[in-house]
């Protein structure tokens, strides 16, 4: 495009044809499916959208309905705890409060639910360090300013999300004829398998403690993060359950992370029979600050996932919105077709 | 030692020269021992031929690159971005990766000017290792050298066809006359061979040149970039000085033609040379639809901070919310433990979010944008349809960036000469002596060209596969040989490409094709001259003196002597260098000297016949009387039987004359070619007179600088002498050869030139005498003649001749010598000169030569016009030759009304634009009333009514007029004026005026322009204008090498624009607006998740995701949709021009459509957003298990916006789409299952995977889509239906079978055509008169209908009182009365047929005749042609079966019509319901 061409020598090699090729692409005549939005093509569309949408929402609705849940919310019923939690000063002494509640039926997972919690704030997702809980060692996270102790100790786990642990213990009892029976419940299988066995890992020692030995619990634990859980040896340090639910951080400030699950065994084979039953809840995470709530849900599970219905009710809507939407342009359709204003093969 | 250019870019004035030596560069010999030399220093900061145009290094590529790219201020906003995130506190992403996109960009454009720079590099090698000549001081003789190695100062040697390396300065050539001829093709495009002449001291050296004897010194001008300009002297050793000239100068890049061997030395090297110093690269401007786009990234900008501020606050409040001690756990403090104040934190996070969304302002726009317009580029340059097989030339893309333009021009400023006209001159008729000739003959071969051409057109876009298309091509370039024919016989050797070479050589090197070079003679002349010759040989043979010709037939012989010799025609035989074969004659050059005339001229020679001068003025011919009275214009319409017959008897007599001499001329000349002479002319127009000559059988054969040898039927060859030539100039507007006449031996001055400065040096002639009157005779039907050889657009030209007495031409001898031999003011003092010698001349006759209109071009004109493009011609032609080619290219029309714009002072100027302009007001106040009722009956008012009326417009200005007009305080009214004329003329206008008018109607009007042009003096209108498209025909390559669009041919605009220019510009408007769409929605997201995180700038979307949505994941697909996308197909663009108007208006691209598309992408977010964030409400997802739903949601949403968008899917439009789905689920599984800690702080580690195991993800990616996008379906379907745009409904159109369409089309045009009719006689007459001017009607000259006068009369009486005063002035004027009677006598008798084979034509082309009207949405007229079908079904059955029935028809409309359309005033709905439902009846039926 520039002088060069110019100065080629233009007689002595053959020349070709300038004549651009005659394909399909080059003279932009390719194959081509030329849709044309008109009422008439998009009828079909409208009414087969709505048909699915409703058949769906339907199977959503009802599979939502058959899930059965209950929240108690104990963050106002256990406020003697609440209170003595508001000071920091008090983390050490221990604080049960009992909640009450009669159940219709069986259920089976057990949540812990927190309000206004912002697990999603920018900074406290940041705040951690995959490397140190695959159990390597970390020059440099975002752990700041939970990383380390003023004397130079590590912290172990770091960073902030680490550090605000829900730390709450809660079981649930079961009054059977008088006799209260502690409900059995799986403190393991809960969180998602590639994070217990490949997202977070100890770090290599013949044992725990030594494992974590010259680092030191996070500020606001009360236990070491190798007696996370003193009844299972292999529940421990980064690769306890609890921890791991906690690490991944929720979407919003509403939220729920599974907590038990419940062991079929004895009375339980069944789910949950109904009943009276107790939470006693050992009260450590405070959310008063913060204008927080706490929950324990227990719920079922199906295959389009909890209690939720709005998926249902959304296709529902949407599918009746497109139904109706078609009936409308069909409307418009019909009487236009008797003043065709516009160009087409009769 | 080797100074180069520091940049590629070479500066127009070089700084390497010292400062001592500003002015003027010395050049000395570089075989000087170097020790001899005391300036050596000097010597090596000149300029070497080493070529380089490459702008990097290997080293300065980098950091040039780079420095280069940061002059746009994006890429400095993005670095600056990703530099933001390398702050801590306001990190968002992980730093390095926030790198990658601006680097991915930055590569991207640093490998596109790599590969750019290495292509210049190539290219550059391949002309530097090209190799010369060079003389070497060691071995004594000229050894081969590369061209980079040539420096100034050394002596070139060339031979025959090679290129010239350098500016050399010609000191030998093998010529024995020092001449030299080059071919200057490369350099400006011209085709003619140009002389070059040794410098005059070294062509009288005895001996054989040798450089090493060489110890002048030059001294000449700095390097410059005129071409035509070359100063300086040589100073030779003994002091002498000796001028220089371009003459002299050989130009780098030309060709040695015609010599076999030349030396010189090397006075410009390198980038130094007027070739490359001429040579600018490509420019870049800026289109329309960017600066828009610009302007929108603007308010993205705007948006964006919004947003960054709104974000910022919250999260200030948020903050404060927990007040100072309260700090709630999920709130981090700053690394070193402490919290952020409110305030600070809100900062920080005002810098966070801007990294955040800095999505929004799209980092792959610019980016996209180059890429789709490179692609476009390419697919204009491989279409077939702009290739034009006669030239094998194609369109040339030079500017880049502005394709888009093309689809939104407005007006249309084109040359007419080689633009509208082929520049190929046919020599039509001739008068001699006062009598007409009028070869009809030869208009009829003329009209048989037209036929195989048009058949050729129409088989060319048919072929559809391969294999045709090879059959096609081959066919076409056999017919280029037939056509060419004879010329290079010898040449074809059967294969196609060589003889397709052997057509492109030929069309090289000269400009004749067949129609120019046979012509047919007329029978008469041709006897005439035959006779002539007969005489002239019996004369000769008997040794008489030649006055005893009759002066008729002196003046005949005279004629064809001066068509032959008065040019500088160079002759030549193809493809061999000119054999110098000359009768000897005892003198070798033009006359120098005194003494040399009086040893040349002894009386001997001199007493024969010296008076032949008195002899023309003998007895007039009888047949002269009969012939006078015979008109034109009626010669070809009302042939007789007698005629006939006559016709039959000359046919066979032409026969014999014509060809069989073609042939015995070879023979008889004795001439060493084989095949034909070619003659090689300066300008088309003196080749068309020789051709014109030859076919008289007075044939040039051979031209030297001294003699002119013309071979003559039975004479054989003449030889005449050359003593001057001199030559053509623009002031003077003639040329004229003083020659010897070999029969006669007088001093003959044969003068052709422009017909009014001729026929002004006219010998006068007295009234008494007899042989006085008879010439003023001559002369008045001489300029009658050539008054119509104006009318019909023929260029004339009058011949004149003067025989010198011996005194007079030695006088005037004298002081012509002093003007030759003066350097100081040379050109002024020739001039003075020539003016001395060309005055009382004898006009022997005048020629008409026809500039043919290239192929198609009135009706490339109707449907730019019908496309809503207002043409503007601006021609240096007179005025009445350029108003007869409009009208010849349908730019006037017969029926419209001109108005003539000439004044002779500023004053009247004004005077005239007022009146001219209340007249046309005073007549649009009126007909818009017209207009705006029919327009209540459309759906869309689209158009301004006041663009509807323009039909019937047109203004004709001159030169002077157009200077006055021009003017500040006039151009405002001249610009009034100019818009409402559907056409505007502009005659004789200079170059910078045309550049002014374009720019007056750029800025003023702040339309988009296009200038179209061919020839130097288009280069600065072409500069000027938004477009500029250059015709690389025959004039040169300078308006190709200013424009942005090089076509071969006027009529490609046609397609460029309407097909290409509207999808370049639709595709890309499209484009932008997606690509605005896409980001706004994808940034939304993250805004609505603000609200939910406590504006603390997290976001769910993953950083790679967010990253590299916008470069891998979405753009694949837009990109092919920018290319590729076809909102309306070719045929339907080209048979529907009015669905141009879209691009003119902007409709693919308004300023409200950005803010609806922000406003969808914000519905669509939301929705996005919000059945996700509803979906997991409550649950235990996590971020990224949330964020990636969204993310694929937002995928499907933005392809499935794309797909509605898209109006053409081809296989490729699916694949992208489906490649982009399939490349997202690829890339986020891959990263979610690659690492779990490699990507801090975001932590995916197997979400997508356990995502693809759970149903609810796929529930909320189906729905998210459905609900987001079924707004904006239901919309386009209902818009589609019931408001369908003009595009819309011609993508209907194109639907239907070919067939139907033209069968419906033609339907349409047909009532188009009749409703013309009515509007015609319902438009006023307009008439304009003033003492300075005169306005003919052109309606008058022919009326398309014999009927409407009439009409118009029934309805001026409706509208007297509007009327009545400029009907009066009308009257008034009597000026216009006359014009208007001279000018109907002429056309009147045709005008009935010509109505009746319009109209016809309207039929079967579709559209074609039709003149624009109002707006011609094709719903306007479905909607509004029914208002006629009460008479159309009347007309219908007439109109078919005899559409010479029509105008008569048209005698009942406007009777019917104004009663319906005042009853549409009213209710005008129910009207139209009516008419509409029963003409899709009608048409139904005729489908």
């Amino acid at each position: 495009m520039k002088n060069k061409t110019s100065f080629l020598p233009k007689e002595g090699e053959a020349q070709p044809s300038r004549c651009p090729d005659n394909s399909a692409f080059k003279q932009q005549r390719l194959p081509a499916w030329k849709p044309q939005l008109t009422i008439a093509s998009v009828l079909s569309c409208f009414f087969l959208t709505g048909a699915f949408c409703i058949t769906v929402g339907v199977c959503l609705v009802l599979s939502a309905n058959s899930v059965r849940e209950i929240q108690i919310d104990y963050s106002d019923k256990c406020s003697d705890c609440s209170k003595l939690r508001e000071n920091s000063s008090n983390w050490n002494k221990e604080c049960q409060c009992s909640v009450n509640f009669t159940l219709k039926e069986g259920d089976i997972f057990m949540y812990y639910g927190l309000q206004n919690f912002y697990q999603n704030h920018r900074r406290y997702v940041m705040s951690r360090s995959d490397a140190q809980l695959l159990g390597r060692n970390v020059n440099r996270s975002y752990c700041a300013p939970f990383s380390t102790y003023r004397n130079g100790t590590p912290m172990a786990p770091c960073g902030a999300i680490a550090n605000s642990i829900f730390n709450d213990t809660i079981d649930l009892f079961y009054n059977h004829n008088s006799s209260v029976i502690q409900v059995p419940l799986l403190k393991t299988g809960n969180s998602w398998w590639t994070d217990k066995n490949v997202k977070f890992r100890n770090p290599d020692s013949y044992n725990l403690s030594s494992a974590f030995a010259g680092t030191a619990r996070p500020p606001y634990w009360q236990k070491a993060v190798y007696l996370l859980d003193e009844e299972d040896e292999r529940n421990n340090g980064y690769v306890n359950d609890d921890f791991i639910i906690w690490m991944r951080v929720s979407a919003f400030a509403t939220f729920r992370n599974l907590y038990r699950r419940l062991r079929r065994v004895r009375h339980f084979a069944e789910g949950l029979p109904a009943g009276n039953y107790t939470f006693h809840i050992s009260y450590n995470f405070p959310v008063a600050r913060f204008k927080g709530r706490k929950h324990v849900i227990l719920s079922t599970v199906v295959w389009s996932g909890g209690s939720n219905p709005f998926l249902g009710i959304a296709y529902l809507v949407s599918g009746s919105a497109a139904t109706l939407t078609g009936f409308v342009i069909t409307g418009i359709h019909l009487k236009l077709r008797k003043k065709k204003t516009y160009f087409q093969k009769q | 030692p080797c100074a180069l250019p520091a940049a590629g870019r070479r500066p127009p004035h070089p700084p390497r020269l010292r400062r001592g030596e500003s002015k003027t560069r010395l050049v000395r010999s570089s075989l000087l021992l170097p020790e001899a030399e005391p300036e050596k220093s000097k010597r090596t900061v000149l300029a070497c031929n080493r070529l380089k145009t490459t702008k990097y290094t290997a080293l300065s590529f980098l950091p040039k690159n780079l420095f280069e790219q940061f002059h746009r201020l994006a890429n400095v906003y993005f670095v600056f971005i990703a530099l933001l995130n390398f702050v801590p506190a306001v990190n968002a992403f992980q730093p390095e990766l926030a790198l990658a996109p601006v680097l991915f960009i930055l590569a991207v454009t640093a490998i596109k000017d790599l590969w750019e720079d290495y292509s210049r590099y190539r290219s550059d090698q391949e002309i530097n290792h090209m190799e010369c000549l060079v003389y070497s001081r060691n071995e004594k003789k000229y050894i081969s050298r590369y061209w980079k190695e040539v420096k100034v100062g050394d002596f070139v040697q060339l031979r025959c066809n090679e290129i010239i390396p350098a500016d050399i300065l010609l000191l030998s050539s093998s010529d024995p006359d020092g001449l030299c001829h080059i071919e200057t093709a490369n350099l400006d495009g011209e085709t003619n061979l140009k002389q070059r002449q040794v410098v005059r001291r070294f062509l009288e050296l005895d001996s054989e040149f040798d450089p090493l004897k060489f110890t002048s010194v030059i001294e000449c001008e700095k390097p410059n970039n005129d071409l035509s300009r070359f100063r300086g002297y040589i100073i030779h050793k003994s002091g002498k000085k000796d001028g220089l000239f371009k003459e002299n100068l050989l130009l780098r890049g030309c060709t040695i033609r015609n010599t076999e061997e030349v030396a010189g030395i090397v006075i410009y090297a390198g980038h130094e040379t007027k070739a490359l110093l001429n040579n600018n690269g490509p420019r870049y401007k800026r289109s329309k639809l960017e600066r828009q786009m610009n302007a929108d990234v603007l308010w993205c900008v705007l948006i964006l901070l919004i947003m960054c501020l709104f974000s910022a606050i919250g999260h200030g409040l948020w903050v404060w919310q927990y007040g100072e001690k309260k700090k709630p756990i999920f709130d981090v403090p700053g690394p070193d433990g402490k919290y952020l104040s409110p305030v600070l934190a809100s900062v920080y996070l005002f810098l966070t979010v801007i990294i955040v969304f800095q999505v929004l302002i799209p980092i792959s726009l610019y980016v996209s944008i180059e890429i789709v317009k490179i692609c476009q580029v390419y697919f204009i340059h491989q279409d077939k349809d702009l290739y034009d097989e006669e030239t094998d030339s194609q369109l040339q893309c030079r500017a880049l960036n502005i394709t888009e333009d093309l689809g939104q021009v407005q007006f249309i400023f084109s040359d007419k000469t080689g633009t509208l006209t082929e520049n190929k001159m046919v020599f039509r008729r001739c008068t001699v002596s006062g009598i007409e000739y009028s070869h009809d003959d030869n208009a009829k071969r003329l009209a048989m060209y037209q036929e195989p051409d048009s058949e050729e057109e129409e088989a060319a876009p048919k072929a559809g596969t391969l294999s045709q298309r090879d059959s096609i091509c081959s066919h076409q370039s056999i017919k280029v040989i037939h056509r060419s024919q004879s010329t290079k016989t010898h040449r074809r050797t059967g294969s196609r490409a060589e003889a397709k070479r052997a057509s492109i050589l030929s069309k090289h090197t000269a400009f004749s094709s067949p129609m120019e070079k046979d012509i047919t003679p007329d029978p008469r002349l041709l006897e005439k001259v035959n006779e002539c010759a007969k005489h002239l040989e019996v004369m000769r043979s008997h040794e008489q003196p030649l006055s005893h010709l009759s002066p008729e037939l002196c003046d005949v012989f005279d004629f064809f002597i001066a068509l032959t010799i008065c040019n500088t025609v160079v002759v030549t035989a193809p493809n061999q260098p000119r054999q110098k074969v000359r009768d000897r004659f005892e003198l070798k050059s033009p006359v120098k000297t005194i003494e040399d005339f009086i040893r040349r001229f002894t009386p001997s020679r001199l007493t024969a016949g010296s008076n032949s001068s008195s002899s023309s003025s003998l007895a007039t011919s009888k047949s002269m009387h009969r012939f006078g009275l015979s008109t034109l214009s009626s010669t070809s319409t009302d042939s007789t039987l007698l005629k006939l017959e006559e016709k039959l008897a000359y046919s066979a007599q032409m026969n014999n004359y014509g060809y069989s001499s073609q042939q015995g001329r070879t023979a008889v000349g004795g001439t060493p070619e084989e095949g034909e002479l070619r003659y090689e002319a300066e300008s088309p127009d003196e080749a068309a007179l020789v051709y014109a000559a030859r076919a008289y059988n007075c044939s040039l054969v051979g031209r030297l600088s001294d003699q002119v040898s013309v071979e003559l039927p039975h004479l054989g060859t003449l030889s005449f002498e050359v003593l001057h030539t001199l030559g053509f100039d623009s002031i003077r507007k003639r040329m004229s050869v003083v020659v010897r006449h070999p029969l006669t031996d007088e001093i003959n001055v044969y003068t052709k030139g422009a017909d009014s400065v001729v026929m002004d040096l006219l010998l006068p002639c007295s009234s008494d005498d007899p042989r006085g009157k008879h010439q003023k005779k001559i002369r008045s039907k001489t300029q009658n003649y050539l008054n119509l050889y104006a009318v019909d657009g023929l260029r004339t030209l009058c011949i004149a001749k003067r025989v010198l007495s011996k005194e007079e031409y030695g006088c005037w001898l004298k002081t012509h010598l002093e003007a030759e031999s003066s350097i100081e003011n040379r050109e002024e003092l020739l001039f003075q000169s020539a003016l001395r010698i060309e005055k009382n001349l004898h006009l022997l006759g005048a020629t008409g030569i026809e500039d043919r209109l290239q192929d198609g071009v009135p009706e490339t004109i109707a449907s730019l016009r019908k496309a809503g493009l207002q043409i503007w011609v601006l021609t240096g032609d007179k005025q009445e030759t350029a108003v007869n080619i409009a009208y010849a290219c349908k730019l006037l029309d017969h029926d419209e009304e001109i108005i003539t714009l000439n004044a002779e002072s500023p004053e009247t100027c004004a005077v005239l634009l007022e009146q001219c302009l209340q007249c046309v007001q005073s007549k649009f106040s009126n007909t818009i009333d017209g207009a705006t009722g029919n327009m209540t009956v459309g759906f869309t008012p689209l158009y301004p009514p006041s663009s509807s009326v323009l039909s019937s417009l047109g203004l004709v200005i001159d030169g002077r007029t157009l200077a006055y007009a021009l003017e500040p305080a006039l151009e405002d009214k001249f610009l009034a004026l100019a818009k409402r004329c559907r056409s505007v003329l502009c005659c004789r206008s200079t170059p910078l005026q045309k550049s002014m008018v374009v720019k007056l109607v750029r800025d003023k009007l702040k339309a988009m322009t296009l200038a179209i042009g061919d020839g130097a003096n288009d280069v600065s209108m072409i500069q000027v204008a938004d477009v500029g498209v250059g015709i690389s025909g025959q004039e040169g390559m300078q308006a190709v090498m200013a424009s942005d669009f090089a076509i071969p041919r006027f009529r490609h605009l046609e397609k460029l624009l309407l097909v290409h220019g509207h999808w370049c510009y639709s595709r890309l408007a499209n484009m932008v607006l997606y690509f605005f769409y896409k980001n706004a929605m994808f940034v939304a997201l993250l805004f609505w998740y603000q609200f939910y995180c406590g504006f603390s700038g997290s976001s769910m979307i993953d950083q790679w995701y967010l990253i590299f949505f916008n470069l891998f994941f979405s753009s694949l697909p837009q990109l092919i949709t920018g290319v590729l996308d076809k909102d309306v197909p070719a045929e339907v663009l080209i048979a529907v021009p009015q669905l141009y108007k879209s691009g003119q208006n902007m409709e693919e691209y308004q300023p409200h459509m950005f803010w609806m598309n922000m406003i969808d992408a914000m519905y669509q977010s939301l929705v996005c957003f919000f059945i996700p964030y509803f979906t997991y409400y409550d649950s235990e997802v996590d971020i990224f298990s949330w964020g990636t739903p969204i993310t694929t949601i937002a995928l499907f949403t933005i392809i499935l916006h794309l797909a509605i968008e898209t109006k053409t899917w081809t296989f490729l439009h699916w694949s992208s789409c489906i490649f982009s789905i399939i490349l997202f689920f690829f890339v986020a599984l891959v990263y979610n299952a690659s690492c779990p800690v490699c990507h801090p702080p975001s932590n995916p580690y197997w979400t997508m995977e356990r995502l693809m195991g759970d149903p609810v993800f796929y529930f909320t990616c189906i729905i998210s889509p459905v609900v987001a996008l079924l707004p904006r379906f239901l919309y386009r379907t209902l818009q589609g239906t019931l408001f369908p745009t003009q595009l819309q409904l011609g993508r209907q159109l194109s639907k239907l079978s070919p067939e139907t369409r033209t069968q419906l089309l033609t339907e349409l045009n047909v009532k188009e055509t009749i409703r013309q009719t009515q509007l015609l006689a319902d438009s006023f007459s307009l008439s304009l008169g003033s003492n300075a001017s005169h306005c003919y009607r052109a309606k008058n000259q022919s009326t398309p209908l014999p009927a409407s006068p009439q009409t118009r009369e029934s309805l001026f009486r409706e509208h007297t009182k509007a009327e009545h005063k400029t009907d009066q002035t009308a009257a008034a004027s009597p000026q216009g009365a006359v014009l208007y009677e001279e000018n109907k006598l002429p056309s009147s008798a045709g005008s009935l047929e010509r109505s009746v084979e319009s109209l016809s034509v309207g039929t079967t082309l579709p559209w074609s005749s039709a003149v624009d009207q109002e707006d011609f949405s094709l719903l306007k007229w479905i909607t509004s042609t029914p208002l006629f079908s009460h008479i159309g079904t009347v007309l219908q059955v007439s109109s078919r079966t005899c559409f010479a029935k029509v105008p008569s028809c048209g005698r009942q409309l406007p009777v019917e019509v104004p009663a319906c359309s005042t009853s549409l005033l009213g209710p005008v709905s129910n009207c139209w319901d009516d008419f509409a439902g029963d003409f899709l009846v009608r048409s139904a039926g005729c489908i």
